[in-house]
């Protein structure tokens, strides 16, 4: 059985559609991330699966569940990382983490979770002296901290310093050894590149591309530059081998140098943007 | 330990945490009690003072804590998003709304032992032969300002709003209902407005339990208009209460 599956979603706000009718399905185990730029529809669409928002039309089941009837058995089985959120700002984060692990019934070891999110160093530091990004660490481990089956991570390395975010990759990585099913929304391309087993672009509440990060590489290009009297070339090809011989047995005939020569392949935030300028409005 | 119970003492570890919020919400009705006993002094009504100021006070304290303390706090905790975070745990909304208000109403009872206590230890303050009438009257009075409370947090739209619309009404209702003084010498369009106030009620059982010996089912007026104030305000908030941010 999927452990998140989504028919024909759709969601206005005040006549406004924000979600038109998407449809995608997260696999037990799997880790999916929701990519696309901002008011796309993503913290719409995942709050309507934790059980915020109800739905226009479509058929939703999280975990079997539909998340819109807010069954207490469905939350226990959760964790959820939101785009914005406070906690209590005086009481400290093993406290505030013993707070949290007492509505579930079978909670992770609290000091287990504060080395998991790295903040055994600030685990009596009251929540209002930490730094935004070690706010958003506590955040991470209040959504584990009950052990959930199901984790939704609404943009949850913003913020973060290059390491904290590469340890957060790490967490990610542990978890889905663990079996855990992770629906995550980022900007960070290399991010999505890195965790996900398949990713959804959405654009104005329409999924315009959806497969695995290597099927949207497919439709890379390799990129050839090079100077040529003083001007940057710049060729797009499928075929840069045939290519590349082509100009550098020119050159060598001519006796020239191929200035700056350099050759890369087009990388997925290329292609995304491609993705995103291509689609008509 | 029961998730009701875990809950209370989560929600007494944030208050007592949380310095400002504690004194205000604690300790000014008791330090104004202190003032006043201490700028004040003689009889009234041939008793001592402190027979007014004791029982008064704590009126004060019902409208400072369990009405504006309790909106204030709801309305930080859904503005910051901590009522939405919750929202997504397995704790149900009555046991988190419930223990809000047992945990309040501890708070309360807490103000209302140190200001009897001082009272007693300062000024040999006793209670009134009609105690039980004295003591309902505020677990009446607690409930109803309790229930007007929710109904204030649910319709207050941001957190800087809720302090500023607690402190228009909170001080002003406890000056007009007679919470820090006798209000017989005021002018008639200020008592008719007192009359409109659920506080004025509230006062009007706990001084007739003091000065006239009368029991609470004797006043079923005063009972029926705090009642009233309470089930409006419920009602409201089960109506219009919102768990997440309304400005961001
Ligand atoms: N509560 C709301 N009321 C009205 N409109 C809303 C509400 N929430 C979202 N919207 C609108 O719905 C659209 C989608 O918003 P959503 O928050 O889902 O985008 P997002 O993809 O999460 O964007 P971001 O990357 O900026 O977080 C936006 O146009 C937004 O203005
Ligand atoms: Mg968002």
């Amino acid at each position: 059985m999927a452990a998140v599956d989504v028919r024909g979603l759709r969601k206005s706000y005040g006549g406004q559609e924000a979600v038109r009718g998407i449809t995608f399905a997260l696999a037990e185990g799997e880790v999916f991330c929701l990519l696309g730029p901002n008011g796309a529809g993503k913290t719409t669409t995942i709050e309507i699966l934790e059980g915020y928002r109800t739905r226009d039309a479509g058929d939703v089941s999280v975990l079997g569940l539909d998340p819109q009837r807010r069954d207490r058995a469905l939350r226990e089985r959760i964790g959820v990382v939101l785009q914005h959120s406070e906690s209590w700002a005086n009481v400290t984060v093993t406290e505030t983490l013993r707070i949290f692990a007492g509505y579930y019934r079978r909670p992770r070891d609290v000091d287990e979770v504060v080395a998991l999110v790295g903040l055994d160093a600030k685990r009596d530091a009251r929540v209002k002296t930490l730094s935004g990004g070690q706010k958003r660490r506590l955040d991470l481990a209040l959504a584990l901290v009950g052990d959930p089956d199901l984790i939704f991570l609404d943009e949850p390395t913003t913020g973060f310093d290059p390491q904290a975010r590469r340890n957060a990759w790490e967490l990610v990585r542990g978890l889905r050894a663990l079996g855990k099913t992770i629906l995550l929304t980022t900007h960070y391309l290399d991010e999505a590149q890195q965790l996900a087993d398949r990713v959804a672009v959405l654009r104005d509440g329409v999924i315009v591309s959806e497969g695995t990060p290597s099927e949207l590489m497919a439709s890379s290009r390799t990129e050839i530059r090079y100077r040529e009297n003083g001007a940057v070339k710049v060729i797009a090809t499928d075929e840069p081998t045939r290519l590349l011989h082509e100009l550098t047995s020119r050159a060598v005939a001519e006796g020239r140098e191929l200035e700056e020569l350099e050759v890369r392949r087009s990388s997925l935030e290329d292609v995304y943007l491609d993705l995103l300028d291509d689609t008509p409005e | 330990m029961s998730l009701f119970a875990h809950q209370v003492r989560a929600d007494q570890l944030i208050f007592w945490r949380g310095r400002e919020s504690a004194v205000f919400v604690f300790l000014f009705p008791v330090l104004l009690f202190l003032l006043l006993s201490t700028v004040y002094s003689g009889e009234f009504e041939g008793r001592p003072l402190t027979d007014y100021l004791v029982p008064s006070l704590i009126t004060y304290g019902v409208a400072n804590t369990t009405f504006g303390g309790l909106a204030i706090m709801l309305v930080i905790r859904r503005e910051a998003g901590v009522l939405k975070r919750i929202r997504a745990t397995p704790l149900p909304a009555a046991t988190f709304l419930g223990a809000t208000l047992c945990s309040t109403l501890l708070v309360f009872s807490l103000q209302a032992v140190a200001i009897m206590l001082l009272g007693r230890l300062l000024y040999d303050w006793h209670f009134p032969a009609e105690w039980p009438s004295l003591l309902l009257g505020f677990a009446l009075g607690a409930l109803c300002f309790a229930g007007m409370g929710f109904g204030a947090a649910a319709l207050i739209r941001s957190a800087e709003g809720a302090s500023a619309v607690v402190n228009v009404l909170v001080l002003p209702m406890a000056f007009l209902s007679g919470g820090f003084g006798p209000t017989r010498d005021f002018p008639q369009f200020l008592q008719t407005i007192a009359d409109l106030l659920p506080l004025t009620y509230l006062v009007e059982i706990v001084q007739a339990a003091v000065y006239d010996g009368e029991p609470i089912w004797e006043e079923p007026v005063a009972v029926l208009v705090l009642l009233a104030w309470g089930v409006a305000g419920s009602l409201i908030a089960w109506r219009r209460f919102g768990w997440e941010p309304r400005e961001r």
